[in-house]
């Protein structure tokens, strides 16, 4: 099956909406209105947005994003104002302000946030496919992992895990060229971050990440193979981030160069360019996209900075099942 | 009813949990064909299948991963560390993610991780860990340890059916103690979470402690009714966290002379915890210091005598008791 004109036009519209709600992040963050950090996904759009598209929620199944897969959130129906209202610390967002950028979760959408400690959502994501497989359903896990977190001991334990299991998990490995500061040359002695998983008998394809639909074509294949009985696989998307590791880093140790020839190989540029050429989608229709974007950002964020902040006591609570009270005992804290 | 040890009570808890819930299932390393290292999960596979006792590789993170999955998706795993040592290996896993997912996502995490804890049996470093204080300064996960058969299945069973994750600690000095064995109900019952038990009423000196410690201090405590006519109560603690506050402070009122054993080491320990809460809320009862006797601040050593010297012995509760007694 090849992505019709619909689809594809959805491809360009999940990816223009994770960047253009990246940009407004961007301008929260410089405001002081987002605090901690910010994590962007620029140049990497298309690996998300492309990968998440493969999956199928009336089937279940189910993905854990990297807080550079922004794309692959809203492709499961994650709302703008939910990833908005996360990042500006409100009551009602999704975590309740106890957790941080796009750490959020819905199980009935299919999505599970991630943590910061890397590999991590790797080894829960096994146990999300095998809790499938024993209630008897066909569904589908994808996750994320970055070049720097296949160094990761949870990674490797996970991949092996998920591969005698014969766990349906499609691991997704972005390779961005950079760890924080770090390049993958100092993070491994090979070349491709698929050569990692031959060990484990977990088949791999290759692609460039910045190409939606080459992703989306990869991803599915690998998609019905775990739907099929066929195991666990691994898709290396090769792509580039295009701004520092958080809105604090300059990335000042990225040489001009490489990011002027990445810059050319900007995955919205690329779809909208090859939209037009296979004369696919024309002018209007592009800008159809953008403005409807423009238009959900709009209500979006002004539905999210009217939500509440949490009340300090709203820390308390919560940690077990069965407290709603806090279990402070220190003196004077005490109820 | 016949009389069984610790090992089987915990044997039978699994088993019968996993007889009336289907959620319920077993990953480990070497839990299936083999049943364990310690032989708990022992027939286990080829009642349950292997569906629901996992052989896995080697793999601490690995294992507790993927039990938070799917006790995320609304199973009920319980997983085997082979030695409780080695839950350092997926600490990450446990802290990390287990212990903040409903604080974070209001998501549960109903899940067990078991395994055989304590020294005395000369396993050496790695063998012979009590590991409750890398766990105590983590809100969001529990910490059991009982120190009867009796507890122990109805603990297990407790620990399956809690909402939350819990670590389930099985001392293997008393797995297979003959002295301990007890007769359990045939009926199914559980132990509830976060309660103590009064192992032997007292009036004059309180000894707080848990697991095999348990059964040093009513030894101590027979001695010193007998050679000092110090009356010594004795509070099990079975739940680690959340500690029974009450119970502790309840005892404290009632003696005002309060004692800390465990065998774990003692710097950042659960009596350090233990003291601080007794001095913030009763400290007007005491008549004396909160006194602790614990394991020495070293490895565990593995030479028997080394061992013995590390471990805490009767006449170092005696010794600790009798000062306090003096008070």
């Amino acid at each position: 099956m090849e992505l019709n004109k619909q689809q594809q036009l959805e491809l360009l519209f999940y990816m223009r909406l994770t960047r253009s709600l990246e940009d407004r992040l961007d301008n929260l963050y410089k405001q002081g209105k987002i605090v901690g950090g910010l994590f962007r996904s620029l140049g990497q759009e298309a690996t998300a947005v492309g990968s998440a598209y493969a999956l199928d929620s009336k089937q279940g199944d189910i993905l854990s994003p990297l807080t550079r897969d922004l794309g692959a959130l809203l492709v499961m129906g994650a709302l703008p104002r939910e990833v908005f209202a996360n990042y500006l610390w409100r009551a009602t967002s999704l975590s309740h302000g106890r957790d941080q950028n796009i750490h959020i979760t819905d199980l009935q959408r299919g999505f599970i946030g991630t943590i910061s400690p890397l590999g991590t959502l790797v080894a829960v994501m096994n146990g999300v496919m095998l809790a499938r497989r024993m209630q008897r359903k066909k569904s589908v896990g994808m996750v994320y992992i970055g070049d720097g977190a296949t160094s990761t001991g949870a990674f490797h334990e996970a991949a092996n895990f998920a591969a005698v299991q014969n766990l349906p998990l499609v691991i997704v490995g972005e390779n961005n060229s950079y760890a924080y500061t770090t390049p993958t040359t100092k993070q491994m002695r090979i070349l491709n971050l698929a050569d990692r998983v031959k060990a484990y008998g977990i088949p791999s394809e290759i692609v460039d990440g910045n190409d939606a639909t080459a992703v989306f074509y990869s991803a599915r294949r690998a998609v019905e193979r775990a739907r099929e009985g066929g195991g666990p696989s691994f898709i290396e998307a090769k792509t580039f981030r295009m701004r520092g590791h958080a809105a604090h880093d300059n990335q000042s140790y990225v040489a001009k160069e490489v990011l002027d020839q990445w810059h050319k190989r900007d995955p919205i540029a690329h779809i909208e360019k090859l939209l037009r050429e296979n004369k696919i989608a024309g002018g209007s229709e592009i800008d159809q996209v953008n403005k409807r974007v423009s238009k959900i950002l709009d209500e979006d964020l002004a539905w999210a900075e009217s939500q509440p902040t949490p009340a300090p006591e709203d820390a308390v609570g919560g940690v077990y099942a069965d407290d709603s009270k806090p279990k402070a005992i220190s003196v004077g804290r005490e109820d | 009813m016949s009389s069984i040890t610790l090992l089987e009570a915990i044997r039978q808890g699994l088993w019968e949990e996993m007889e009336r819930d289907d959620r319920v299932f077993l990953l480990g390393e070497d839990i299936g064909v083999y049943g364990g290292a310690f032989k708990v999960t022992e027939g286990f596979q080829s009642r349950f299948g292997e569906d629901r006792v996992i052989d896995t590789p080697i793999s601490e993170s690995a294992i507790v991963g993927a039990a938070c999955g799917a006790a995320m998706m609304g199973m009920r795993p319980v997983a085997e560390m082979q030695f409780i040592d080695f839950i350092s290996c997926c600490f990450d896993i446990l802290t990390n993610y287990a212990a903040t997912s409903r604080y974070r996502q209001g998501i549960g995490i109903p899940m067990v991780v078991r395994g055989p804890c304590g020294g005395g049996v000369h396993g050496g470093p790695f063998h012979s860990q009590n590991v409750e204080s890398f766990f105590l300064n983590t809100p969001g996960l529990k910490m059991v340890e009982p120190s009867t058969p009796y507890d122990a299945k109805g603990l297990i069973k407790a620990a399956i059916r809690d909402e939350d994750p819990v670590l389930f600690f099985e001392h293997k000095f008393l797995y297979r103690n003959p002295k301990i064995k007890q007769e359990v109900p045939a009926d199914d019952y559980v132990v509830p979470i976060g309660k103590a038990a009064i192992r032997r009423e007292g009036r004059d000196l309180s000894i707080i402690t848990y697991g095999a410690m348990v059964y040093t201090a009513l030894e101590a405590a027979d001695r010193l009714k007998d050679e000092n006519g110090v009356d010594v109560e004795v509070i099990d603690l079975r739940t680690l966290l959340p500690f029974d506050r009450e119970a502790v402070l309840d005892s404290v009122q009632k003696t005002s002379k309060v004692m800390i054993l465990h065998e774990a080491t003692r710097t950042g320990g659960m009596a350090g915890e233990l003291t601080a809460v007794i001095n913030e809320s009763a400290f007007d009862y005491l008549d004396g210091p909160v006194m602790r006797v614990t394991a020495i601040d070293t490895p565990v050593p593995y030479a028997p005598p080394l061992e013995e010297f590390f471990l805490p012995q009767v006449d170092d509760v005696l010794k600790a008791a009798r000062t306090l007694a003096a008070y």
